[in-house]
């Protein structure tokens, strides 16, 4: 039993970032209906970008700030570089599709030039000890992990749903066309919402990067594709959706290494994507839109 | 002159969508654009709020050259479309379409607005917490003209507003158009409908394959046999 909850914690603290990562295919995709597959290296890059920063002695806050901006600057810079000129051209779904793999390769190769492909052992900076609770032993980087995950999360989520940025962001998903009749610069919601994903990721990266304690190029790529995952089962396109998708994923592949072993631990979010996209394929918070004629 | 047009050219891709158009608006009046399918109405309104661009020609708009602005840029500037399709948002409420109808006025909260489009669409007072993709045709049309007056345009643009609507519906409409343009409201008015575009307007354009082929007095326009015979289909 203790076993069981200490890997609940570790799921739930794992999903929430897994969900801080997923935001940022929803919002992408949400506006540009384009799965931005770049983000898991986008998400490297955040945390190298910690690395680096923690390297220069900024302290371990200030450089995962100074890594959120640059990261979200990365994002910024993607769509103006690659993105935004597919746009112009109204060229078809599948090259900006293709665009974005390029760009992770891209990406992850900087890193190695830059910072070598070896694992590079990253400070247990938000280690506040162990403490015992009814008998069994937490970590505390698991509930720093989900508290930190959990209020950015519920910000952006607040930002979103009551902000006047966030009705514009929400209209420019639905319909960009009768967002810039309404007078909203549909370029500028791009940008930010390109800001705000890369900074999400980069946040997931340097907490996960202090989680695990260390950082490497390809970090990037499995838990890209399991966020990827996480928010097509919460829906893609929608926040809740990734928060909840990011969760389960996160439970379930914890909860399946100790039951079914720790070899299955990663395939998990790849079992839940096929049975989702099989059994409800808009997934548990996305909608058919109604269209009424 | 609120708005004039002057040798407007524009393209999608190949196609040569408008030819030298010349179109001029007089403030209060009610100017309908009128033709058949791609005779180029709803390319001009796109040029005018900057969705398409224009090759060559000049809009102004009171003395100020438009051509070609941005088209989140124009609302500002007090023209407002109430697109073809209604174009309404359809996963947010009615209140939050309305807001953003008034988006480009700023941070201000204004109640001004609200209360103009609630006395003319009681409807949408009645449903305004309700998610538009779930109102009929005919509210999501109200819908759509109310967002487009959020903003307090002088001009305002109307793209169909009768298309695919029961006719006791058609009529309300035409009804409204004529009461916004009481309250001191430049229209210009697409339809399809010609008949009653002609009956409510003071002018009217005809467009043919994107070109103005004949401009007058709706009045005048209303009794033309070669009009009657193209376009109203009740030749007498």
């Amino acid at each position: 039993m203790a076993i069981f909850i200490q890997q609940l914690c570790n799921g739930l603290a794992l999903g929430l970032v897994y969900a801080l990562v997923a935001v940022g295919y929803s919002l992408v995709f949400g506006i540009l209906r384009l799965i931005n597959f770049s983000h898991g290296a986008v998400y490297a890059f955040g945390a190298h970008a910690a690395f680096f920063f923690v390297g220069l002695n900024f302290g371990p806050v200030p450089a995962i700030i100074a890594a959120l901006v640059i990261t979200g600057l990365l994002g910024v810079v993607i769509d103006k570089t690659a993105l935004a000129p597919l746009r112009k051209k109204r060229s078809v779904p599948i090259a900006a599709l293709v665009t974005t793999l390029g760009i992770s390769n891209i990406i992850q190769n900087l890193l190695v030039v830059k910072f070598g492909s070896q694992r590079k052992p990253f400070p247990d900076f938000f280690n506040l000890g162990a403490f015992t609770l009814g008998g069994i032993q937490f970590s505390s980087r698991q509930f720093v992990m989900f508290g930190v995950s959990l209020v950015l999360l519920l910000l952006l989520l607040l930002v979103v749903n009551k902000t006047k940025i966030g009705l514009a962001m929400r209209a420019t998903a639905q319909n960009a066309k009768a967002a810039s009749l309404m007078g909203i610069n549909v370029n500028s919601i791009i940008t930010l919402t390109f800001l705000m994903g890369g900074a999400s990721a980069a946040i997931a990266g340097g907490m996960v990067g202090g989680y695990y304690q260390v950082v490497y190029p390809g970090m990037g790529f499995m838990i890209g594709l399991k966020a990827f995952a996480a928010s097509v089962l919460g829906g893609i396109g929608s926040l809740p959706g990734a928060l909840v998708g990011g969760l389960l994923v996160g439970v379930i592949e914890s909860i399946a290494a100790l039951y079914i072993g720790s070899n299955y631990r990663d395939s998990m979010a790849f079992i839940i994507l096929i049975v989702v996209l099989i059994v409800r394929p808009a997934g548990l918070f996305g909608k058919n839109e109604v269209v009424k004629v | 002159m609120l708005l004039k047009i002057t040798g407007l050219n524009a393209f999608y891709d190949n196609v040569h969508a408008l030819k030298n158009i010349d179109l001029t608006i007089e403030k209060g009046e009610i100017v309908s654009l009128i033709g058949s399918n791609g005779a180029g109405k709803t390319s001009t309104l796109s040029c005018i709020t900057g969705l398409v661009a224009a090759r060559s020609g000049r809009i102004v708009y009171k003395d100020r050259d438009i051509t070609n602005f941005p088209a989140h840029k124009i609302v500002g500037l007090g023209i407002s479309l109430s697109p073809e399709g209604r174009e309404v948002f359809p996963g947010l409420t009615v209140e939050e379409n309305l807001r953003l109808g008034m988006y480009a006025k700023g941070g201000r909260k204004e109640s001004a607005p609200y209360a103009r489009v609630y006395e003319l669409f009681p409807r949408l007072k009645e449903r305004n917490q309700q998610i538009a993709g779930t109102l009929s045709g005919g509210e999501q049309q109200m819908l759509a003209i109310a967002r487009a007056l959020m903003s307090e345009p002088e001009l305002l643009l109307l793209d169909e507003p009768s298309l695919g609507l029961a006719p006791n519906l058609v009529l309300l409409i035409f009804e409204l158009i004529k009461e916004i343009s009481k309250q001191g409201v430049t229209i210009l008015l697409v339809e399809q409908n010609a008949n009653m575009a002609l009956l409510v307007s003071n002018r009217a354009y005809v467009l043919e394959t994107g070109r103005v082929a004949l401009s007058g007095e709706s009045g005048s326009l209303l009794n033309d046999e070669n009009i009657k015979k193209a376009y109203l289909g009740n030749v007498s």
